[in-house]
């Protein structure tokens, strides 16, 4: 079994609002980040697949294949893109970096053919990273 | 929906790898130039991991600044700008980065409880980094 691991870089903006909580549990769970005028990162996405390496070509997956799926996938529909307002998982929860790594997970995940995918790690700062493994 | 999610903090301080139960021919040979006298400093870049569901109401593991709060209380306040060799947590064992990732998973799985603390993973120079999961 061998991991692979390919990166690839968005911006976004976002802001996180709950319309159930009160505008004052809005400010305290989520702090500055709950201003609706919204602010931006760039993110940094890092997707690991697995698999057996195939005798013929040496590959675990063909990075040509996984490339045009992520930019397909995630890239055309996140970047420059404002979460909450253009991307439909963000419609009804809040896009935080733990929401955005579940979502890449099943924007890829039905796509890949030979190689599983194995973890989705999201850095929304250099300091700050969500990984994702699927689990339930 | 099970996420990890890990912070990174940076601290510096300083440290002299010499144990009181080998000679110190013996310390010479084992740490080398980390076993100088007047000891020596690194950055120190922490990697603190959590994991947990994610709250469907919030979308967050644990609220991000409970952990910044615990991790400047508790790990930054503790060892940033001070001289490891003596704390007193290391009165009886040397500052090696084992040794302090073990000492601060330890301390924040005590003073932690807003999400099951993961790993712990700690930078010493760019080159060498230690994970310790408690285990």
């Amino acid at each position: 079994m061998v991991y692979l691991t390919r990166k690839c870089e968005f911006s976004a903006s976002h802001y996180y609002h709950n319309p159930e909580f009160t505008e004052e549990e809005n400010r305290r769970v989520f702090g500055k980040c709950a201003n609706l005028n919204g602010h931006g990162h760039n993110y940094t996405l890092e997707v690991t697949v697995k698999g057996e390496v195939d005798r013929k070509t040496g590959f675990v997956v063909d990075l040509k294949e996984l490339k045009d799926i992520l930019n397909r996938e995630v890239v055309d529909a996140l970047d420059h893109r404002h979460l909450n307002k253009e991307v439909p998982e963000f419609a009804n929860q809040v896009p935080t970096t733990e929401n955005l790594a579940i979502a890449i997970w099943y924007r890829l995940q039905s796509h890949l053919r030979r190689a599983k995918l194995h973890r989705v790690r999201v850095y929304e700062l250099p300091d700050l990273f969500v990984d994702f493994y699927g689990e339930a | 929906m099970k996420a990890h999610l890990t912070r990174r903090y940076i601290f510096s301080a300083s440290h002299r790898l010499h144990s009181d139960e080998l000679t110190d021919e013996q310390n010479l040979a084992v740490y080398g130039k980390c076993n100088n006298p007047h000891g020596h400093g690194h950055n120190y870049a922490l990697e603190v991991t959590i994991s947990g569901q994610v709250n469907p109401a919030t979308g967050m593991v644990c609220n991000l600044s409970n952990l910044d709060e615990t991790v400047h209380d508790e790990i930054l306040n503790r060892f940033d700008h001070v001289n490891l060799n003596l704390c007193a947590e290391f009165n009886a064992g040397v500052p090696t980065t084992e040794n302090l990732s073990a000492l601060i998973f330890d301390i924040l799985k005590r003073t932690f409880n807003s999400a099951h603390l993961e790993k712990v993973r700690i930078e010493e120079t760019a080159m060498n980094s230690f994970e310790y999961s408690g285990t």
